[in-house]
């Protein structure tokens, strides 16, 4: 069970730190999210399942699609060549060995754990529930509030006021809104 | 389980939190540096799930939730802003954000 660890740590910290230094945004993001698998590896080693699960669907699934959806709509840096990029084995082949490298890592962890002696100390889903909503309740209402002012900020802020960034839509939407103004004139 | 000492554990959650860190300090790009407080945040977090595995405590779980759940606030708000940024600066480069600064 060390060496699965010690194997998943060093998977996080190279793509993580790949993720940090990279160029393109989206393969920093392929990193990153490898590094969010290994993470929640390490979070199944050490006796946290449901925060493992958690980390692979908030993290990796929701979090991450947002930031995906953000560099789409902005559209820096990958106008040109796409495809050429994207059929470039030097981009992807690195996340794609260090996925290779946690699946073989999670496969061996999985047999080992159907070992009766190897389930140690594991705090089950209903354990930290139970807690969640008896201790720390008041937390919950807390972060319940603090989840709506962010859904209210995030809508104020990304209401966009008559001005399409698309670079597709930048020339009609300039005439049409020349029109418009002379219409209105 | 594993019989890794709680220092090294600890050590690797330093380690993760230092590249976010450093991913801050040197990138310019307000999404790169957004990804590094995420990095940040997570690191955090795992350290809380380690005191409570090594304890045999819930609260370090819990702890880790509410830790979610800052974190996808911090983060539907950045990207909002970020958005705004590129609207009106037509740049993701944090230092070109210098209208409040004097002219010399």
């Amino acid at each position: 069970m060390n060496t699965i660890f010690y194997i998943a740590a060093a998977v996080a910290l190279i793509s993580t730190g790949i993720a940090v230094s990279g160029r393109n945004a989206i393969h920093a993001l392929l990193s990153l999210i490898v590094s969010l698998l290994s993470v929640s590896i390490i979070f199944f080693i050490l006796g946290a399942p449901f925060i493992a699960a958690l980390e692979v669907i908030i993290y990796a699934g929701a979090v991450m699609v947002l930031f995906i959806f953000v560099i789409m709509m902005l559209n820096v840096g990958m106008e040109k060549e796409m495809e050429n990029r994207w059929l470039n084995p030097r981009m992807w082949i690195i996340p794609s060995v260090l996925s290779l490298i946690l699946l073989i890592d999670f496969i061996y962890m999985l047999r080992a754990m159907t070992h009766p002696e190897a389930a140690g100390r594991i705090i089950s889903p209903k354990q930290v529930g139970v807690s969640l909503f008896t201790t720390y309740v008041l937390g919950v209402e807390i972060s319940g509030v603090l989840l709506l002012a962010g859904i209210v900020g995030a809508y104020h802020l990304g209401k966009q006021r008559k001005k399409v960034i698309h670079r597709f839509l930048k020339k009609e939407t300039a005439e049409t809104d020349e029109s418009e103004n002379i219409k209105n004139s | 389980m594993i019989t890794i000492s709680v220092e090294i554990q600890i050590l690797f959650a330093a380690l993760l939190f230092l590249i976010g860190l450093i991913g801050l300090l040197v990138r310019r790009n307000v999404i790169f540096m957004l990804m590094s407080v995420e990095i940040m945040f997570n690191a955090a977090g795992m350290v809380f799930v380690i005191a409570g595995a090594h304890w045999g405590q819930v609260d370090g779980q819990v702890m880790f939730i509410f830790i979610l759940a800052v974190t996808a606030t911090e983060v539907s708000v950045g990207l909002a802003l970020i958005l705004q940024m590129f609207h009106h600066f037509r740049t993701l480069d944090a230092d070109e954000l210098n209208t409040l600064k004097e002219d010399n």
